[in-house]
């Protein structure tokens, strides 16, 4: 993983310098929209992106008399989500009603669990960059609880809450299953706290799509994350007073939220000052903190059991079953296609990292040869889809149209520049690679072509051709340039340095 | 119910209306305090049974998992979710300004 | 009934019970359209003195009883018209709890209940008077004033559901629906001289009945005699999917239960814990009276001591307000009902906090701060935590006593009906209203309250209560039918002033 500073020469007051003189301890807690395709306690869809107040009814508008019931779903994607990572499942436990006020929740409670989560005490293995060993990041409890619905902040500053003169709110997300997944404390990151939130929430990520159970999209809120952050001083086992930095929406935010926050903090306690407990919002331009509500006035949000909900008791059998069908972890997964394509622990940390490990395995399983895939995405694919501001995964093309362009480099069909210029095409919508093609009439040069090129080239640069007849190599480029101008980039390059060199120094 | 009185001050009703979000005068606080006191004094009564081992009851008939299965069924239309809302604008609710953060 | 039973003008429609009314439009002896119109005709000569309704919904009844009479429902309930709480809602007709802070508000979908009644042929012929939010022994608490009981106008008809029993009594419909979470239909019934009968807890479906205490609350019906509420029992009751606490068992046989009234070898307790200081004597009389009829039907009375019952009344008023504080809590001016104070400068917190003062009445915010503070860090072990575990104790006085007797028995209110205004600046006499009949709802057993007599020492009716196992809700009605035979006291309105 690259960090955001360089490793180098870093101050007292930097992140890695703060690390010298304290111990992060850091907590995470990641909330997950199941993929069901209803809400948790009405039939609602849950669908993305539909008008607002169109996927309401009585129960998640919280209107007068309605009253839940459980979506079986829900329940069975919560079970399996703490069993993938290795909780202990409640023979019998209860929702509970969260008291506070908030516009944007229906019944002012939200149906929760408190001191009854479905799944407790469990861990995940997480790799981290540079450690031969894994980190084990122990799960504090797996609860299930309903979603809010959403405000629109109007008549302030860019959509705002602050300077707002009223708000708008739709409820279709509201009812909405949330998985709450809480750790425990980690301790003993050292240097790799930030390195290792975001390997946490990025391996979380990678488990939660494997068993289907969330589509797992942070770009759409659909695995949200609160930050937790403290000092201690290095080798004392006294936390320090923590800060929660909520909603931190990309693995890239988990990171630099933590890398903020030591510093925050650091320079804080070397001040001599105290650090305040209090949520704080991330920002995503600057990459720092700010300070949100106070915890000063404790929230106080009256739980007790939800009596208009019956309680769980999942039948250990149907549990046991639940496992035996858990897919192979991610580590063991990744393990297995390293080994099987014969890549080594740092590509695929890379291509975990840039979000391709699936796509580059499909297009293995497409034909593709496994470094010819890794090289598509990690070197072509990715950059596009950076430029294009999306994951790689969301552009236009499949792993198959991939591995096909890949074939057609490889069997000489194309060039690498023809193909990249395929792939594009592909991506802007113009058909199958083999199509494109076709369309464009892109085919490498033939030797015919390329040597009436190269001949002009040379009739066209005479002071170029006389510098490489005198032994001056480094004056082909040009010739070589105008070349592929000539052929519309369909030439082989280096056989038209071949011809070129021929020509004049053979 | 035996009433003996449970002292409960201005100060502490002032509190539970903030939480409960209800806006209350002065005058109504100190009414309130004083039959709160009364009333808490009564109830308080569930004090002296119900030993540590008693479980306690939420729920009158013990069902457990009682579930629904992931079907869609019919949502209400934006027109009727909306049609007693205090204010609504361009299909949502329109409140008044949210001063505090979500939680 | 046969064509020389038909009344001589339709007023007396209204005198007729509601199995009498249903055999009526099914013989083609009398149209529901007719029925619907003569009910609404007294509905309009004697509801400014009674007050029983809050809204009448003329056109939804007669359009119901056209449906009827045009043969597109039958049923033994086709037909008959009833008198509708208003803490249950209905699909675009108004419903307000009681309260202002739900002033013109249509809901936008019918309670469970509402849609059966519909297919049975049931007439509804309007939204009755409550205790704001169902909390209240008196109906003095509704936001909209009180209601009067036909028995003397000077006095209250009970609470919550003072509004639906009042207007059973006053022949302003043979049928109500109550709500009961500590005594709501029971205690009106017995200071009315009607029944009411409170269902197993989960044996009737709670969608769409607005929550005052969900772990306690359960709708039942309200009538004149036990078999009218045990045929409307039967049309309500039974599974729902839509409510999580539903059973899903069939309804008990409770209208053969009432036909029968056969109670030779049932073993009858009378709960010694309700009795004493605080208790009427011309109550505690007529009492004695319904227990030695019983005996003599047959029936073996037993005395058992429940000794938790004494603990009812405060874990009730622990149990109730939490789930009150959370259930209230919707009602912010977000979503829909009042909203107050937005003047564009207020924000979504103060104008929260304005609406639900001018919204609410005393007894609610009384209420809902007692809930807040019971359910607070700190309180909630020593308060609800506390209340949960008599809660359990209470229904292990109920398991106990069923292992010795069939149904508990006991005066439904230690009083007859108290005056207007008696009690309303006085919650704990007001509470003490409910004293006999929170049990059960607790305990979540069914309980019934049938008429006793009338008390000697005012003239005012006395209510019978008869307490039964969970799901054995034909049992309360077997007794009850035959304290009703017994003491012919399904004739006891007979004796009520005209209107
Ligand atoms: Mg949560
Ligand atoms: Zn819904």
């Amino acid at each position: 993983m690259t960090t955001t500073t360089p490793a180098t020469s870093f101050g007292p007051n930097s992140y890695e310098g703060t690390l010298e003189r304290y111990d992060a301890v850091l907590g995470l807690e990641t909330h997950v929209e199941l993929g069901t395709a209803t809400k948790l306690f009405c039939g609602c869809s849950t669908v993305f992106g539909a008008e607002p107040n169109t996927q309401v009814c009585p129960v998640c508008l919280g209107l007068p008399g309605s009253l839940p019931v459980t979506n079986a779903k829900a329940i069975d994607y919560t079970v399996r989500i703490g069993l993938a990572l290795n909780c202990s499942i409640a023979s019998w436990c209860r929702f509970a009603r969260k008291n506070y006020f908030y516009p944007d929740m229906p019944k002012n409670y939200q149906v929760s669990q408190y001191d009854e989560p479905l799944c407790v005490d469990g861990y995940l293995d997480v790799p981290v960059p540079g450690r031969a060993e894994t980190y084990r990041v122990l799960i504090e409890r797996v609860h299930l609880e309903e979603d809010t619905g959403k405000s629109l902040h109007v008549g302030g500053a860019t959509g705002r809450i602050h300077g707002a003169t009223h708000s708008l709110v739709d409820y279709n997300r509201a009812g909405i299953p949330l998985v709450e997944i809480v750790t425990r404390p980690l301790v003993g990151t050292g240097p790799d706290a930030a390195a290792i939130a975001r390997a946490y929430v990025t391996e979380l990520r990678d488990l939660l799509r494997g068993l289907g159970v969330s589509d797992v999209r942070m770009e759409q809120g659909s695995l949200r994350c609160d930050v937790n952050v403290s000092l201690m001083p290095r080798g004392s086992s006294e936390f320090g007073t923590r800060s929660e930095t909520k909603n931190v929406n990309s693995l890239r935010s988990v990171e630099r939220a933590v890398r903020f926050e030591v510093e925050r903090q650091g320079a804080v306690l070397d001040a001599g000052d105290r650090v305040v407990q209090e949520t704080r919002h991330f920002h995503e331009d600057s990459g720092t903190t700010s300070s949100g509500r106070s915890k000063e006035e404790a929230q106080d949000y009256r739980y007790f059991p939800e009596p208009d909900l019956v309680p769980l008791a999942p039948d250990a059998a149907w549990v046991e079953q639940l496992r035996a069908e858990l897919p192979e972890p991610p580590g063991a997964q990744r393990a297995r296609f390293a080994e099987a394509n014969g890549f080594a622990t740092l590509d695929i940390e890379q291509m975990t990292n840039a979000g391709v490990l699936d796509l580059v395995a499909e297009t293995i399983a497409a034909g593709a040869p496994p470094a010819k895939a890794r090289g598509w995405w990690l070197g072509y694919l990715v950059g596009r889809a950076n430029e294009a501001g999306v994951e790689a995964s969301e552009l236009a093309i499949t792993a198959a149209q991939v591995a096909r362009i890949s074939a057609l480099e490889d069997d000489g069909t194309l060039t690498n520049k023809l193909a990249r210029q395929v792939a594009d095409a592909v991506i802007a919508g113009e058909g199958e690679p083999d199509a494109v093609i076709d369309a464009h009439g892109w085919k490498v040069a033939g030797e015919d072509e390329l040597v009436a090129a190269v001949d002009a080239a040379i009739a066209g640069q005479p002071d170029a051709a006389e510098k490489v007849r005198g032994g001056n190599q480094g004056a082909v480029g040009p010739l070589v340039g105008a070349v592929m101008k000539a052929t519309g980039g369909s030439a082989d390059a280096k056989r038209a340095r071949e011809l070129i060199l021929e020509r004049l120094t053979g | 119910m035996a009433a003996s009185e449970t002292s409960i001050s201005r100060g502490d009703v002032a509190h539970l209306a903030r939480l409960a979000r209800i806006a209350m005068t002065d005058a109504e606080l100190d009414h309130l305090a004083e039959q709160l006191g009364v009333i808490l004094g009564a109830v308080a009564r569930v004090q002296e049974v119900a030993a540590q081992e008693i479980p306690p009851t939420s729920h009158a008939v013990p069902l457990t998992n009682v579930f629904r299965v992931d079907e869609p069924r019919p949502s209400l239309s934006a027109e009727d979710a909306l049609a007693g809302a205090p204010a609504a604008e361009d299909g949502r609710f329109r409140v008044p300004q949210i001063l505090g953060e979500p939680q | 009934m046969s064509g020389s039973d038909r009344p001589a003008d339709t007023a007396d429609l209204v005198r007729l019970t509601a199995a009498q009314t249903a055999a009526a439009i099914a013989a083609g002896d009398v149209s529901a359209v007719e029925v619907a119109e003569a009910h609404l005709d007294r509905i309009a000569a004697v509801d400014d003195k009674v007050h029983a309704f809050l809204h009448v919904d003329r056109d939804g009844a007669l359009a119901q009883a056209k449906r009827v009479d045009a043969g597109e429902v039958r049923g033994p309930l086709a037909g008959v018209p009833l008198a509708l709480k208003d803490v249950i809602v209905t699909k675009g007709v108004p419903t307000t709890a009681g309260s202002r802070i739900l002033e013109g508000w249509r809901p936008p979908y019918d309670a469970t209940i509402v849609d059966r009644m519909r297919a049975a042929g049931i007439v509804v012929l309007g939204k009755t008077n409550m205790d704001e939010f169902a909390m209240g022994s008196s109906t003095e608490h509704s936001a909209y004033g009180p209601t009067h009981n036909p028995w003397d106008l000077g006095r209250t008809p009970g609470g919550s559901g003072g509004g639906s029993s009042a207007a059973v009594a006053s022949y302003q419909a043979p049928l109500g629906i109550g709500t009961d979470t500590g005594g709501s239909i029971r205690q009106p019934a017995a200071v009315t001289g009607t029944v009411g009968a409170k269902p197993t807890y989960g044996g009737v479906s709670r969608y769409g009945l607005i929550a005052f205490s969900s772990s306690l609350d359960q709708a039942g019906p309200c009538a004149r005699t036990v078999l009218d509420a045990a045929l409307l029992h039967a049309v309500i009751g039974g599974h729902d999917p839509l409510d999580s606490t539903s059973i899903d068992a069939p309804v008990p046989d409770i209208v053969t239960a009432a036909r029968s009234a056969e109670v030779v070898g049932l073993r009858i307790g009378v709960v010694s814990q309700f009795k004493g200081d605080g208790y009427q004597p011309g109550v505690l009389a007529r009492f004695d009276e319904a227990v030695a009829a019983l005996e003599k039907l047959g029936a073996e009375i037993v005395e058992v001591s429940c000794p938790h019952f004494d603990y009812a009344l405060p874990a009730y008023y622990l149990i109730a307000p939490s789930e009150a504080s959370s259930n209230l809590a919707r009602y912010d001016a977000m979503r829909y009902g009042l909203r107050v104070g937005d003047d564009g400068a207020a924000g979504a917190e103060e104008v929260m906090a304005a609406t639900r003062d001018a919204g609410f009445g005393d007894e609610v915010k009384r209420r809902i701060i007692l809930g807040t503070y019971a359910l607070s860090a700190g309180y909630y072990d020593a308060y609800y935590g506390q209340a949960q575990k008599v809660r359990t104790l209470i229904a292990r006085d109920f398991a106990a006593a069923f292992e010795q007797v069939d149904v508990l028995v006991s005066p439904t209110t230690p009083t007859t009906a108290f005056s207007l205004g008696e009690r309303v600046d006085d919650p704990m006499a007001m509470y003490l209203a409910d004293l006999c009949t929170i049990p059960s709802n607790l305990y979540g057993g069914p309980a019934l309250s049938v008429p006793c007599g009338l008390s000697p020492d005012d003239g005012l009716p006395v209510g019978f209560q008869v307490m039964a196992p969970v799901q054995a809700d034909e049992r309360m009605y077997r007794v009850a039918a035959a304290v009703e035979v017994a003491l012919g006291t399904d004739r006891i309105l007979e004796g009520a002033p005209t209107l």
